[in-house]
Formats: C-alpha cells, structure tokens, sequence
C-alpha cells in the first residue's frame, strides 16, 4: 500500500473527496453571499438558515408529498427563492438606505426564527434522507473506491457555480447587473427596474443557498441547526477570499474545503480551526481579502 | 441648588436596587440582570460610542467564566483572585483579537469577530481544563479576602451589585472623556478624525480591549454567582443575545443596555419552561421589530421623544 508520511494514500484521497464536497457547498454558499451582498449590500446572516431550509424542504417533499430528489432539486430552490423574495419585500428593501449593519442584524432575526420554527416542528434531532437510486454505490477506479453521489455534489455544485459566474461575467443581463452594482440610480436612468433586479438578486443568491441545502441533504444529517455553524465558516471564506469578485468566491470555497480535508488526516483536532486561523493569517497579510480589491 | 432629573432618576433606581431583594425578587435573578448588564455596558462601549459591532464577545464573557472557574474549583484560587485572573485573560484574548479584527470596519469587522469567536469555542471545546461537553460545575462562591463569605446569596447581590455601579461609572466617565469624544469622532467620520492627527486604529483597538476587559469581568462574576460554566457562555447565540441587550435597550445610551439585559433575562425566565424553542422564534422577532421599527431602542426613542417635547 502507498503511503505518504505514513498515512494511507486511501485515506488522504478519501479526505480530499470530502474535503471537496464541503468546499463545494462553501463555493456555492459564499457565491450566494457575494452576489447579495455586492447588489444589496447587505450580509446575509440568514443565508445558513436558507440552506437548513432547502434541506428540510427536500426532506418533506419526499416524506409528506412522495416526491423524490429529482423534483426537490427543482422544487426545493424555487419555494425557499420565493420566500427569499416575500422577505425582500417586506423588510429588507426598507433598510437599503440605512448602515448595512441593520441588514445584518435583521437577517440574524430572521434566521433565529426559522431555526425555532423548524425545531418546534421537527425536533432537534437530524433527519436521515436516502441517496438517489441512481446515484448509489462507488466507482472502482484502481487506486480508491469513490462513492458516486459525492462524485455527483461536487459536478453539479461547480457547474452551477461557473454557470452563475458566465451568468454574471458573461452575458448582457448580468451587465446590467453589475453596472446596478455600480450606480444603481443611472442604471435606473436607462429604463431598467432596478428594485425588481433587486428582488430577484436576492431570491437568486437565496435560491442558491436552498439548492446547496438539497444537494447536501443525503450526505449529512438534516438538522434545524446544520445552517448556523455552517455560515459562520462561510463568512470567514468571503473574508478571505474580498467578496468582491465571484470567482475568488468559488475558488476561495473550494481551495478551503480541500485544506480543510487535508488538515482532518495531518491534524484532526485542527479541523474545526483551520478556515479561521488561514482568516486571521490573510488579514495580517492583505485585510482585503485574497482577490479582493480596496 | 437645583437636583437634575437625571440625579433623581439614579437615586430612585439605586434605591430600588438596593431594596430589591425584601420586594420579592428573587437575589439569583436579579444577579443574572446585572452580570448580564455589564456585558450588555461593556458591548455598548463598542457599538453605542464607538460604531463597531462585534459579532463574537460571547468569547471573552465565555474564555472568563471557564478561567475563573476552573482557578476556583482545580487551582483552590481565591474568588477576588480568580475574578481578575479571568478578566485579565480576556483583557490578552481581547488585545489578540482585536489587533486582528480593526484591520477591517463595518461588515467585515462584524464578520470577522464572529469567526474568531467561532476559533475560541473550539479551542473551549477541545482543551483539557474546561470538562468539554459538560463544562466546570459545582463552582464554590468562596469569601472576600477571608472576611465576608459569598455564600449567602443576599451578600453575593451586594456584592455584584457594587461591581456594576462601580462599572457603570466607569464606563460613563470613558464616555465623557477625551478619548470617548475621539471615539465618537471616528464613529461619525473616521477619515476626518485621522486628518485630525489621530490614530484611529490605536484608539479602536484600545476600546476594544476595555470592552472585552469588562465583557470578561461580566462573564467571571457570572460563573460565580450561578456555579457553573459551560460551552454556550461562548457560543454564538450568547453574542446575538447581547446584541439584542444593547439594541432593544437603546445602543449609545447609558440605561439602555441595561434595561435591555433586564428584560431578556425577564423575558427568557418568564418563557423557557412554557414555550421551549419558541424563544428562540420570539428573541429573532423581537430583533426584526428592533431592525424594523425603534433602531434607537427604547431609552433611545425616549430621549428622542423628549428632545422633541422640549423643541417644540
């Protein structure tokens, strides 16, 4: 057996999968995060509560409705993207004009109640969901077993991310979307309803959140609290990477993930830290982030 | 000579304080308010004067309240000892942190002590002295300087209580300082205030070590007064509750974070055993009516409501 300072080469690819898996779901989280906070300018601390919700929503599909993975991918971001676009609606819209720390504060509130809410309803304990029939069992590709479904998170999660990131880099809507990043009142100007743009910015990045909870809701337990620890170690990837550009965010996402993988075989006490002490490192180094620019 | 309203105001509430314990208020309750109160004062001095939201100081309220217990129950310190050693180590944590944290303002400094909070409560939750899962129990209140015991829970209100007007001091005469009117220039306009020749980053990161100082002091009367402390004292859910402390109170005002804490601690006493996790539910209501409706917060609408009278 190969081995790399004296750890199985198995067990080091085995971590590197998982560590890509969560880096992809921290791609893809922070993304959200980046492209709110880049219209809106608003942090949304709710963005955890949203990925629980798109979990919990797949979950009651296929328990109460019958529905299986297939529709919860379609389903599943489109009704959290809708509650994503009542809550602009009602509240968010009315603090664009105040200190962006309101924003924050609001969506912490907002993420406190779906927290209880969800507990009250289905209890703290996790939730298990079943691996699509499809996508079970593990490729044999010589040198390691890699488990199927892993295979797909960490495909359709970066698919979906270069999809956003030519959506927003490389086409004429999302031009227009970054031209309202930068004045939003001249865009305005032109004849383009930008409050609408608004609102659906954020049930986008909201949508995005939801469909990363669908995707992980077969490899971890469905929790009321899975989101809130989760978009702790989210905040410290957009700091790292400067939320100011989309791909930093995805590459940030997934470079940490895979660190993180590796820090679980060299030192696992270390694994729960590592996101935050590469934070602290990067600010001493360059406060504004790794492709951020000041 | 003429007395102030505000002089009356203070000399009626003390008075309260004092006899609070004879009107049927439980000593253990009302000592929970004033710990909470000082973290609440403390937290104020950053985000009410000084415009900086820290999203992480359930750190140091935590960090200080696993020290001093675990200095009283493994080390056989004495409690005076124990209460400024545990301060003095989020006096370090707070200096740590914050040289780290000021290299950023406004979202990022909010994001950024979250994150490193989320550091120092795996480090709780790793490391060998603070029992893990289970935290440090059973933790004897010991005496003053081997003259007065704490034991009694009537001589431990008085105690605390003397901490916290000593504390509510202090923090007002920060406020009406030199350097707290420097503090308040930055918040208002941070580039103008350095044209002015002050080093802005000095004078952040000197409030934020006196902030997590006294968030510290908070957190180790804390762990004496209830006994025990454990994993959530430095989880984040305890930074979102001083938060909302200080915000529902009236951030910037001297009463207002600790009317705030009164009414939280009320508020989770009154509800815990009744509702279960629709606490959680309300406390995340009351901040969206807080963000949404009075973001002075209720001593703060109230100033404004008289300022108003007065002009008009």
């Amino acid at each position: 057996m190969t081995e790399i300072f004296g750890i199985p080469i198995q067990v080091i690819l085995g971590q590197l999968l998982l560590g890509l898996v969560n880096g992809s779901f921290y791609a893809m989280l922070s993304l959200g995060l980046a492209v709110i906070f880049g219209l809106l300018g608003v942090v949304n601390f709710a963005h955890g509560a949203f990925y629980m919700l798109g979990a919990y929503a797949t979950w009651v599909l296929l328990d109460i409705f019958g529905l299986g993975y297939w529709w919860a991918l379609i389903l599943s971001p489109i009704a959290i993207g809708l509650i994503g676009l009542v809550l602009e609606r009602l509240f968010l819209r009315h603090l664009y004009k105040v200190d962006p720390l309101y924003g924050l504060l609001l969506t912490f509130g907002l993420a406190l109640i779906a927290e209880g809410v969800l507990r009250e309803a289905f209890g703290a304990s996790g939730q298990t969901y079943p691996v699509p029939e499809v996508l079970q069992g593990a490729l044999d590709v010589g040198f390691m077993n890699l488990p199927i479904y892993r295979v797909w998170v960490i495909v359709a999660s970066l698919a979906i991310c270069f999809l956003t990131w030519y959506l927003i880099e490389r086409t004429r809507l999302g031009s227009t979307l970054r031209a309202a990043t930068e004045n939003p009142r001249l865009v305005q100007a032109f004849g383009i309803n930008v409050p609408i743009m608004v609102m659906f910015t954020y049930a986008g990045g909201v949508a995005l959140a939801a469909l990363a909870g669908v995707l992980s809701a077969p490899v971890i337990q469905v929790s009321p609290l899975m989101g809130s620890s989760l978009v702790i170690v989210v905040f410290a990837v957009v700091v790292i990477g400067g939320m100011g550009s989309i791909m930093g965010s995805i590459l940030s996402g997934v470079g940490l993930g895979v660190i993180e993988g590796f820090t679980k075989v060299l030192y696992p006490e270390a694994s729960n830290i590592v996101v935050f002490v590469i934070m602290a490192l990067v600010l001493c180094w360059r406060p504004a982030g790794l492709f951020g620019k000041e | 000579m003429k007395i102030s309203k505000n002089t009356t105001f203070y000399t009626v509430l003390f008075a309260l304080a004092l006899l609070a314990p004879w009107l049927g208020l439980y000593p253990i309750f009302l000592m929970t308010i004033l710990c909470y109160a000082i973290f609440a004062c403390a937290f104020n001095l950053m985000l009410g004067y000084s415009g900086m939201l820290s999203f992480g100081h359930a750190a140091y309220f935590g960090m200080s309240s696993y020290i001093t217990s675990w200095l009283v129950t493994s080390n056989a310190w004495s409690t005076p000892g124990a209460l400024l050693a545990g301060t003095f180590v989020s006096t370090i944590l707070g200096l740590v942190i914050g040289l780290i944290a000021i290299r950023r303002s406004g979202i990022y400094f909010a994001m950024i002590t979250l994150a490193l909070s989320q550091l120092v409560y795996f480090v709780c939750l790793q490391a060998p002295f603070t029992g893990g899962e289970n935290g440090i129990q059973g933790v004897p209140r010991g005496d003053l300087f081997g003259i007065v015991s704490l034991s009694d829970d009537l001589t431990m209100y008085y105690f605390v209580l003397f901490v916290f007007v000593a504390i509510y001091l202090f923090i007002q005469r920060i406020v009406h300082s030199p350097f707290g009117q420097v503090l308040k220039a930055i918040r208002e306009n941070e580039p103008r205030a350095s044209s002015l020749g002050y080093f802005a980053d000095h004078q952040k990161l000197l409030v934020f070590v006196l902030s997590s100082t006294l968030a510290g002091m908070a957190g180790s009367l804390k762990a004496i007064v209830l006994g025990f402390a454990t994993l959530s004292d430095v989880l984040q859910p305890t930074s979102g509750e001083v938060i909302l402390m200080t915000m529902l109170g009236g951030a910037g005002t001297f009463f207002g974070p600790v009317l705030g804490s009164a009414i939280v601690v009320a508020l989770q006493n009154l509800l815990s055993d009744r509702v279960g996790s629709w606490v959680t539910v309300i406390i995340g209501a009351i901040f969206v009516i807080c963000v949404m409706a009075f973001r002075r917060g209720i001593v703060g609408e109230w100033l404004a409501f008289q300022e108003k009278n007065k002009s008009s």
